[in-house]
């Protein structure tokens, strides 16, 4: 894919200010790229980052956190750049996003209809009924099928799945060419989250666009995506195509989340675990982030921390092992 | 709806006729008479006049033969004549003064409101900025002042050194008309508003900064702003609506607080209202008085509640009645 990337991200830094004068560095400089209708996923435990990348792409970062450095650009054009009146005609019109939770994602006051039309008025500039129109069109096409009543209901009259599709129809509602979804089936019974990724994975094909897809599920991950970015401590610590990552695993951290997969070929007693937890992004070890948890830990991980490298043309990896 | 609107209101009978025992049985229970204060101020009459008087107004039956002969007639809406003021009918006595009380009540409540409120939306925009600290201070200091403190502390003021509001009463003098009559009332009611809406606004303020700074962090505010709503839509469309929810409760509650804060500071203020006439009829146990305005001040605190959750069921699309 030689293909000029829609989305660029370079040495993006987002940090929060806590209180006592810590410093928690949630995302520490992240490069990656995401071409045009491509799936990348970012894939980490609970606090590696990846859904502040996210929200610093979207520059939704609320205070004490804050974009210091890098920059973000698509198709070209830095994104950090913008005033924040400017970033709201890219949000929900350039970029869509899907949040985790569909229970509380939408607004419980307003119907279905009125909050994705309200996209559809602002960015498209569609009357009234044209927006009415259009919602319905939207609404069908995310699957369902009693659209013109769906319409006029409230967020509460639906169960977890149905307001997940309804957000869908919302992100995708003024065609964006990236729509970032942030763990978009974590919160959702396990028959709903395959439907969910399916409709996700439809959409793509159907608009063309490109998603940015947050998720600690490696399953999810082998499915839908093309390229994977593990993030670890707020850096991205191996980004490979999904064929290379699984059947080339480098980097100690991303073979201790595939192990703790079950494996359906084969007979085990446990699942395999990576020891301890992530450090808290405010005192990361000095060397390496994974050095404390890693099981190939040498005496020179405690000492630096690595550089992402390329150790194959499509395959980087953090890591001294691979030096 | 309608249905439990109608519900709601025949409730209200059994309540109100609970408050008429509950008040009745407390104005007996205290010591002494509408004639007994006649009594002490003129001791040169013959005691069996004022005998003949406490049988003539049946002052002397057992209590609940009084309580019958008043809610009888109560129940047919006569609510009889006063013990003290000549006899004059308590309807009128009320009627004078009603509507002083409705317009102070109505004053003090837009002063809660448009203050209270928005500074309250201000100091969660900007958390813990020195606006905040400010309004967060003057909200403790709010609710810390008891009503009456804060009443002559204005007069002394504002209105005995400053000269700049009048201390007491409804009206300059008789004789205004039109334009004139209004401004003069409402100057005269600024300093009895402000001082029984203060409390009020501080707790309106407090509940408002923490209602909306919550729905601020909440996810659905994350979606409208990723959808690229702007900051104006986010806080009046998105953010006030949800954050007005728990403010009904209090709009609800605040005809009760109002019409009992008004006793006291009318009082303070000498202002011709229900609250000063309802004081003055405890302290004369004139107990048709008493009575009336209970059962007055009960109704308009059940239709307040009432109002409240039907504004909810408005507001909130989740809360339906059926």
């Amino acid at each position: 894919m030689t293909q000029k990337p829609l989305l660029e991200v370079e040495g993006l830094k987002t940090y929060f200010y806590l209180d006592d004068d810590m410093v928690a560095k949630a995302v520490d400089g992240v490069d990656f790229t995401v071409s045009p209708g491509e799936t990348v996923a970012i894939v980490g435990e609970s606090g590696s980052g990846k859904s502040i990348t996210s929200l610093s792409i979207m520059q939704l970062i609320q205070k004490p956190g804050k974009i210091i450095e890098g920059t973000i650009s698509l198709e070209n054009d830095n994104l950090l750049k913008k005033s924040g009146k400017q970033m709201t005609k890219i949000r929900g019109n350039d970029i869509g996003m899907i949040f985790q939770e569909p229970m509380t994602a939408l607004n419980p006051v307003y119907t279905i209809g009125n909050q994705i039309t309200e996209t559809l008025k602002k960015h498209k500039k569609l009357s009234k009924k044209e927006a009415h129109q259009r919602a319905i069109e939207l609404l069908k096409v995310v699957g369902f099928p009693r659209a013109e009543k769906i319409i006029d209901e409230y967020p509460h009259q639906l169960s977890g799945g149905m307001r997940q599709r309804a957000m869908i129809a919302m992100a995708i509602s003024c065609d964006p060419k990236l729509l970032i979804a942030d763990e978009p089936s974590t919160a959702l019974d396990v028959t709903i989250q395959a439907q969910i990724l399916d409709l996700l994975a439809e959409m793509k094909e159907r608009l063309d666009m490109a998603i940015l897809l947050i998720t600690h599920d490696l399953g999810v991950v082998a499915e839908y995506a093309d390229r994977v970015l593990v993030m670890y401590g707020g850096q991205i610590v191996e980004k490979a195509s999904v064929e290379q990552l699984f059947e080339n695993t480098k980097h100690p951290y991303t073979t201790g989340l595939l192990e703790s997969l079950p494996d359906i070929d084969k007979e085990m007693d446990r699942l395999g675990a990576i020891k301890g937890t992530v450090p808290p992004a405010h005192s990361f070890p000095k060397g390496c982030r994974f050095s404390d948890r890693c099981p190939h830990v040498m005496d020179h991980c405690y000492e630096s921390n690595p550089e992402l490298r390329q150790v194959e043309s499509d395959h980087h990896v953090r890591c001294f092992l691979y030096e | 709806m309608y249905k439990y609107i109608i519900r709601r209101i025949l409730v209200f009978i059994p309540m109100l006729f609970a408050l008429t025992v509950i008040v009745f049985g407390l104005a007996m229970a205290a010591p002494g008479d509408a004639i007994s204060g006649n009594e002490l101020a003129d001791p040169n009459v013959d005691p069996e006049v004022y005998e003949q008087q406490r049988e003539a107004l049946g002052l002397n039956d057992p209590v609940p033969v009084q309580y019958w002969d008043w809610i009888s007639s109560a129940a047919q809406g006569d609510f009889g004549n006063s013990l003290v003021y000549n006899g004059r009918s308590v309807a009128e006595l009320i009627e004078e003064r009603f509507a002083n009380t409705l317009y102070l009540g109505l004053f003090s409540l837009g002063i809660t409101i448009l203050v209270g409120i928005p500074i309250g939306i201000y100091s969660a925009r900007h958390p813990y900025s020195l606006f905040d600290y400010g309004a967060t201070g003057f909200g403790f200091l709010g609710l810390a002042i008891p009503n009456f403190f804060f009443g002559l502390i204005a007069i002394y003021l504002l209105s005995i050194h400053l000269g700049w509001f009048p201390a007491q009463g409804t009206l300059s003098g008789p004789g205004q008309s039109g334009f004139n009559e209004l401004s003069d009332r409402i100057h005269h009611m600024i300093l009895p508003g402000i001082t029984l809406g203060l409390a009020g606004t501080a707790t309106y303020m407090r509940y408002m900064r923490s209602e909306v700074l919550d729905v601020l962090g909440s996810d659905y505010i994350r979606t409208a702003r990723a959808k690229g709503m702007s900051d104006t839509n986010v806080l009046y469309k998105h953010t006030l609506r949800n954050a007005l929810i728990p403010i009904i409760t209090l709009m609800g509650f605040e005809i009760g607080v109002l019409l009992s804060g008004a006793v006291i500071t009318e009082q303070v203020f000498q202002y011709p209202g229900i609250g000063t006439l309802f004081l003055n009829s405890v302290t004369n146990r004139d107990f048709p008085v008493v009575m009336a305005i209970a059962l007055i001040l009960g109704t308009l605190i059940l239709i307040g509640n009432l109002i409240a959750d039907i504004l909810y069921s408005i507001i909130d699309p989740r809360i339906r009645y059926d």
